[in-house]
């Protein structure tokens, strides 16, 4: 039991940092632009496949900086020559220009890669157990994940609270047209805080892609738990994008590793209902709702707190 | 107070107007009526059906983003749910041979989705923009994978089937043959554009437009939008309920595909191509998407990719659709001066249609490499020949995309500074100063 909580904290806090550094670019972007950018997901997953290809080529360590670099300025060219451009149109225009780059980046990467996973392995040197406890090898590669996700974690702290440009994008986030009014060039900082946060998605990408699968699907899997976690953090607030991640993170990984169901704590239902719709509640495992937790929370908290954990605006 | 009234109240229509209208419908009706006559392949009957089922739910999916401003992530849920109740009712009916004949099977999926955008749609309304757009995205999630759960209920992979002949008969109607069950959807269909234009018309209707435009001065106003978006989001439901029991009864099986994104995708790509700022446009999105979907499969492997190029092209390039597309050019038509816009099109048209085959003729290059690499490589796409492999081919995509890409712009430019005076000559012309 003790073994199932120390491994399953340590799997959630990952899958939590995972979260986060996507979620932060996507808050931020959601903040200055006041557009939500359905494709973010699909940048983890150009992430992703990028990486697998450049670590074909010259090896992981290349890959995972060039990979970001490369998807970063597929969103900045996005952000240029697209977004600004539907700017005009509106919001929903917006939402909805992101939204279709989603449906086709999908179909891109199905044409290039395929629809079934492609074989992206954990680099040699990294391919071994850092430590045992209770039995259990903990691989030494999610310990990178966890390490460079941390890392990534503290430098956009620091240079969100120590400097100048952290200064305005922080700015940004609760006064957006001040910081305009400010003088600011708006379109540039824009430019590039869609850059960073598309290049922060695909390091997400890239650290993920080994350890989970990488496929064609990755983004449709995820995208919808990122904007959970942004809904459910308040929209536009990095604190609560980070709470809400550790929290789906830890309440993904948790529920997946318990195999409890209404059976087997209360034994077998009656015979009487046994072909009925309730034998399919009743036999279900903890494990199997995993994936719609996150999305319970999410109706859980819209109806008690529909700002979200941390959120102070209305839209 | 009644010079007032009498000044700002449009005027009651004519004799003529009236005949106009009711005309129109009646002249739809007709042209439904023959449109078998004139098709009547099996594959037309298929595609008017799946024409018939995608134009009411794009219809109602224009209620909640047209009408109220609500952009739904998750409108397949209702249409979903409408489907698998309409299957369980044909297969219960049949079952125990109740007196219901299938043409009522509708009423079920309609107060199916009504039920359930009245039950989940309290809470989501309550936040409009973007906030809305991912909860309808989060709950249309929740209740996909919990349809995957409960498979007694939704059968789980492969869906619940029924048999529609099994039904109770009136007029010694089968409902086996497709031309039946072109008469059924096309009669709903009719019903439901008819009462989805009505309720664009009720007080409700002009109020939900006041709630897209501008939700702040509703409440001054003394309305609730919340209670607006509330019983839009219900009309919608229960109409997307609708066109997912006629899908089912087309179809004869339910699953879980039906509740799912692919479904909620379609449909918003369908109502916003065809243009969300007029009545007509869903339909036309509709027709369109369903035709190019059907027709473009046949002809590539990518159809996929070109859909979303095209949809993104429509939001960059003409937000207003296809209906804006055509409505915007009724001030020149009135005026008589549509002609004066064509040289210019036709000079604009030619490199714009050299770039898009050059990027087709690229695009389907790599999906040779890609995906067949080892097999012939003199291709067809879109019923044209060519060599993958040859240099020549390679070149000429790169040239046709350089070159129309630069000219298109020069000369779209020009295409503007054309509208620009056309329009301001077509207005001084209709209304002289």
């Amino acid at each position: 039991m003790l073994e199932l909580i120390v491994i399953s904290s340590l799997n959630g806090i990952l899958f939590g940092m995972l979260l986060f550094l996507m979620a932060s670019g996507l808050t931020v972007i959601f903040s200055m632009l006041g557009v939500l950018n359905f494709a973010h997901a699909s940048f983890y997953m150009l992430g992703a496949f990028f990486g697998f290809q450049i670590s074909r080529w010259v090896g992981f360590w290349p890959a995972l900086v060039l990979a970001p670099l490369l998807a970063g300025l597929i969103g900045i060219a996005v952000e240029r020559y697209g977004l600004r451009h539907v700017h005009k149109n509106g919001h929903v225009a917006e939402l909805l220009f992101t939204f279709g780059l989603a449906f086709a980046i999908e179909e891109v990467v199905q044409i290039i890669w395929g629809k079934s996973p492609v074989d992206f392995r954990v680099p040699a040197v990294l391919d071994f157990p850092a430590f045992t406890i209770f039995s259990t090898n903990y691989p030494a590669f999610k310990m990178f994940m966890l390490l460079v996700s941390v890392v990534i974690f503290l430098s956009l702290l620091l240079v969100l609270k120590k400097t100048r440009v952290g200064l305005i994008v922080q700015a940004a986030l609760t006064h957006p047209h001040m910081v305009a009014h400010l003088g600011h060039n708006v379109g540039r900082i824009f430019m590039l805080v869609f850059g960073v946060g598309t290049a922060l998605a695909a390091v997400a990408g890239v650290i993920a892609g080994p350890a989970l699968v990488t496929q064609s699907n990755m983004a449709a899997l995820l995208g919808p738990i990122l904007f959970v976690v942004v809904v459910v953090g308040g929209l536009g607030s990095l604190p609560g994008a980070f709470i809400a991640s550790l929290m789906i993170g830890l309440l993904q990984t948790f529920a997946v590793s318990i195999n409890t169901s209404p059976a087997s704590l209360f034994g077998p239902l009656d015979p009487a209902w046994a072909t009925t719709w309730l034998s399919d509640i009743w036999n279900v495992t903890v494990a199997q709702v995993a994936p719609v937790l996150p999305y319970l929370l999410l109706v859980l908290v819209l109806i008690f707190r529909p700002m979200g954990l941390l959120g102070t605006r209305e839209t | 107070m009644r010079d007032i009234t009498t000044r700002i109240a449009p005027p009651l229509p004519t004799t003529a107007e009236k005949l106009k209208f009711y005309g129109m419908w009646v002249g739809l009706a007709l042209f439904l009526l023959v449109l078998p006559k004139i098709f009547a392949s099996g594959g037309a009957l298929t595609t008017f059906c799946l024409i018939g089922i995608s134009i009411i739910f794009a219809l109602s999916y224009n209620i909640l983003l047209g009408q109220t401003g609500m952009l739904s992530f998750g409108h397949a849920v209702y249409y979903g749910l409408g489907g698998f109740l309409a299957i369980h009712a044909i297969n219960y009916f049949g079952g125990h041979k109740w007196p219901i004949p299938l043409p009522l099977v509708p009423v079920i999926g309609g107060a199916t989705g009504l039920f359930f955008s009245a039950l989940i749609g309290w809470v989501m309304t309550q936040r409009s923009g973007t906030a809305f757009a991912m909860i309808s995205l989060g709950l249309a999630e929740l209740i996909a994978s919990s349809a995957l759960i409960l498979r007694s209920f939704f059968g789980g992979e492969a869906g619940v089937s029924a048999n529609r002949t099994k039904m109770f008969r009136v007029f010694e109607l089968s409902f086996g043959p497709q031309i039946q069950i072109y008469y059924l959807v096309a009669a709903w269909t009719l019903i439901a554009i008819i009462a989805m234009y009505a309720l664009t018309r009720t007080p409700l209707g002009r109020m939900c437009n006041a709630v897209r435009d501008n939700p702040e001065r509703v409440q001054f106003v003394g309305y609730d939008p919340h209670v607006v978006r509330y019983l839009a989001f219900c009309f919608a439901g229960m109409f997307a309920g609708i066109a997912g029991s006629l899908a089912a009864i087309n179809f004869e099986i339910a699953n879980s595909a039906y509740l799912g994104a692919v479904q909620s995708g379609t449909v918003l790509f369908a109502a916003y191509i065809g243009g969300i700022g007029f009545f007509i446009g869903p339909i036309v999105g509709a027709i369109f998407v369903t035709v190019l979907s059907i027709g473009l499969s046949d002809l590539t492997s990518v159809w996929q990719l070109y859909f979303g190029l095209f949809f993104i092209g429509v939001v960059m390039f003409t937000p207003g659709g296809l209906t804006g597309l055509m409505m915007m050019h009724r001030p020149l038509w009135r005026a008589g001066m549509l002609t004066k816009m064509l040289p210019s099109y036709l000079l604009a048209g030619v490199p714009t249609f050299a770039f898009l085959t050059g990027i087709m003729l690229a695009i389907e290059t790599t999906v040779h490499y890609t995906a067949h690499p080892n097999e012939d490589p003199n291709i067809r796409a879109f019923g044209i020949p060519f060599n993958a492999t040859s240099p020549l081919t390679w070149s000429a995509a790169v040239l046709l995309i350089v070159v129309g890409f630069i000219l298109a712009r020069i000369t779209w430019r020009r295409v503007a500074h054309t509208w620009d005076e056309t329009l301001t000559a077509a207005r001084a012309k209709v209304h002289p100063l």
